[in-house]
């Protein structure tokens, strides 16, 4: 895990070092603001990463002497096949064509949000179909 | 239910088979809609994108027929601003970007660390169904009455507001390429998410096979760049239906920040393009050269440094708007140049002394090189303010960074060469792939190198007509030319795929490659690995299968002849 921090906050602090230049040397805001929220975006998650990595115990995939049995357990639960995803696709694009279309429009894109929201959730508590 | 997973134990055949058995259920239509398998969607993005590539490049066709005599008739003006505008849109948008983070990276990115899927399997369909319904937004611009966008691929304000681009068309535009946006994000997130947490035992970061730390830093490099453009598209979309005054003089706005928003996004876009290719083309060189990467670790931190840096170039494109710290842009896009110089030594020091298999997929990798040097070194001209002053929206810039993705379409087919096998278990044809790639290589420098000469000639770029001029006309035929002898060398793919469809069973691992995912079968069963190796260095499967040339822990090298190496 510290490797993966470190890549983050190295890149938070190149960023915050090209913003202070830029910000010093030029009367322009936008390209400024942007490159510091560049720097959070590398220092929130890598400095969270960092926290973590000095409290938990070193991960069979950080150890370079592992073997594929220290690994043995559970990975994680990964869903089926679901047809959700593709409902929500369906809401995000009504509510775009909204957009230009007309606004009543918004009402299949809110229904087809909805339901898939209800039923994705639904489907996350009970296990979806493999 | 849901699978909950057991890591696959190292040297147990078929041990989990019975787990399978039932994922073999759905077919066709069903398993396009619903399935969450990353080979699965990775698949679907793959065909869309070149579907994309497909469409972008007819467009790309008809501009260069109508340029091939100064005052073309084949289409009028307006029409012409619609095709160059979808014809950027399409390669960029739809084609370039979901083919590198959305088709290979899904596919081959958690079968090189070991992983089950991605590390949200759901959050990848919808990303695909974003990107797919984004696409059909866009390109049905063109069935409305006002046509589709016409205002460039960059939709520069105030050209990009109401009056002057009314209609509904840029308003699809608009539309389309947020959810676009967001379905990289998700990608994004989600690459992120599985590169950190879901690798195989052993599978230390710097043991990751080069094109997976490639699309780690693209990932970043996604979720640093797209959120602003989507907020700049929500800004734009506002200045043209509710009044505000973002972009506009007359409410107080700053039309220039409009470049300044789509070019923080527009800047680090190139890079989430190119670094991909970068990752492919590395594979396929060390693999084809039977060597490992050359200066392994370089190439992480040369990837890291122009992804760093790409954050600091963006106004390099608005040099001459003349309100841009011209020192501060010239320094950091010159610097970039070190990096990838880095890289351009490493791919020449993987091959020095290599066993060189010219197969497709190599020979896409050799184009690809000697394209993108054509193209980053026009590129460093015009990171220098006074030649980009002579040169800016000449076609000396279209010219430029046509070499450069005319390179990444050269690397997108050697991916699909190289990966094709494990992802299909067929083989391509390789005579017709060899056909493909001459006609692709020369057609890109014949279409190129006639526009570097007109650009400096002072030839606009978004032109229609251009002067009666001899050497004008003849520059403009030969780069027609070009064109044509690309678009035969994308049939010639399309006819590779119709000849060895099902033909020829590939194997596990056909090439004798290196990295994680040849050590499964092809294609890959649900959920990717029955069993996995020992995992000591960058190269598993290589070390697996030539127990006597192992690469040593953290890469350094028990035998120091590895590149004389018989290969059986």
């Amino acid at each position: 895990m510290k490797v993966e921090a470190k890549i983050l906050i190295g890149l938070g602090a190149f960023f915050g070092s090209m913003f202070a230049v830029y910000w010093y040397f030029s009367n322009e805001d936008a390209g400024g603001v942007m490159m510091f929220g560049g720097m959070l975006l590398g220092f929130l998650p890598g400095g969270y990463y960092y926290w973590w990595s000095r409290r938990m115990k070193p991960r069979p995939e950080d150890n370079p002497y592992a073997t594929q049995a220290q690994g043995a357990g559970v990975v994680g639960s990964f869903p089926g096949t679901s047809i959700w995803p593709f409902t929500l696709g369906a809401g995000c694009f009504f509510m775009v064509l909204a957009l230009v279309f007309g606004i009543w429009l918004v009402i299949p894109a809110i229904a087809l949000v909805f339901w898939a929201l209800v039923g994705g959730t639904a489907e996350g508590r009970r296990g979806g179909k493999v | 239910m849901t699978d909950v997973l057991p890591r696959p134990v190292e040297h147990v055949e078929h041990g989990h088979e019975e787990l399978h058995e039932e994922h073999q259920g759905r077919t066709g239509i069903l398993n396009w809609l619903t399935s969450t398998d990353h080979k699965v969607i990775g698949m679907s993005y793959t065909v869309t994108s070149v579907i994309m590539l497909i469409i972008g490049g007819a467009f790309a066709e008809i501009i260069r027929a109508q340029l091939s005599t100064p005052n073309g008739s084949l289409v009028s003006l307006a029409q012409y601003n619609e095709l160059f505008t979808m014809h950027g849109s399409v390669m960029i948008y739809l084609f370039a970007g979901p083919f590198a983070f959305g088709a290979l990276a899904n596919i081959i990115v958690p079968l090189q660390i070991g992983a089950p899927d991605m590390a949200f399997p759901r959050l990848n369909a919808l990303s695909y169904w974003l990107y797919l319904f984004g696409s059909l937004t866009l390109l049905s611009g063109f069935f409305t009455a006002g046509g589709a966008a016409s205002f460039g691929w960059v939709a520069y304000a105030p050209l990009s507001n109401s009056l002057n681009t009314p209609g509904s068309g840029a308003d699809l535009w608009i539309g389309g390429l947020l959810l676009t946006g967001f379905s990289a994000i998700f990608t994004g997130v989600n690459l992120c998410a599985t590169i950190f947490y879901l690798r195989a035992p052993g599978m230390t970061m710097f043991r990751m096979p080069i094109f997976t730390w490639n699309m780690l830093v693209t990932a970043i490099l996604i979720l640093l760049a797209f959120p602003v453009l989507t907020a700049g598209l929500i800004m734009l979309y506002c200045d043209r239906h509710f009044g505000t005054h973002i972009f506009s003089v007359a409410g107080g706005g700053v039309p220039v920040l409009w470049q300044h928003i789509f070019w923080f996004w527009g800047h680090p876009e190139v890079y989430i393009l190119a670094l991909p290719f970068f990752g492919m083309v590395t594979e396929i060189i060390a693999v084809f050269s039977r060597k490992p990467v050359f200066g392994y670790k370089g190439m992480i931190f040369a990837t890291l440094g122009i992804a760093a840096l790409s954050l600091g170039v963006w106004a390099h494109h608005m040099y001459t708007t003349g309100v841009v710290l011209l020192p501060f842009f010239a320094i950091m896009s010159l610097l970039i140049a070190v990096p990838t110089g880095i890289k351009m030594f490493n791919w020449i020091g993987t091959m020095w002394r290599g066993e060189i298999w010219f197969s497709t997929a190599m020979l896409m990798a050799v184009g690809f090189l000697i394209t993108f040097l054509i193209g980053g070194l026009t590129g460093i001209f015009l990171a220098s303010p006074p030649l980009d002053f002579f040169t800016h929206d000449t076609y000396f810039v279209v010219a430029h960074f046509h070499s450069i993705v005319m390179a990444l379409v050269m690397g997108a087919f050697g991916g699909l060469y190289y990966w094709g096998p494990k992802i299909t278990g067929y083989m391509l044809n390789e005579t017709i792939g060899k056909i493909q790639f001459w006609f692709l290589f020369i057609g890109t420098q014949v279409f190129t190198i006639p526009g570097y000469i007109l650009g400096l000639d002072g030839m606009p770029r978004r032109v229609a007509l251009y002067p009666h001029d001899p050497q004008w006309q003849t520059l403009n035929q030969i780069s027609t030319l070009g064109a044509i002898l690309i678009g035969i060398s994308t049939i010639a793919f399309v006819v590779n795929i119709a000849m060895s469809w099902k033909k020829h069973p590939a194997g596990d691992n056909p090439w004798d490659a290196h990295t994680l995912e040849w050590f499964t079968t092809s294609p890959p069963p649900h959920h990717n690995y029955y069993r996995l190796p020992q995992i000591r260095s960058e190269r598993p499967t290589w070390d697996y299968n030539h127990p006597e040339h192992k690469t040593a822990a953290h890469g350094h090298h028990e035998e120091h002849h590895d590149q004389e190496v018989p290969v059986s």
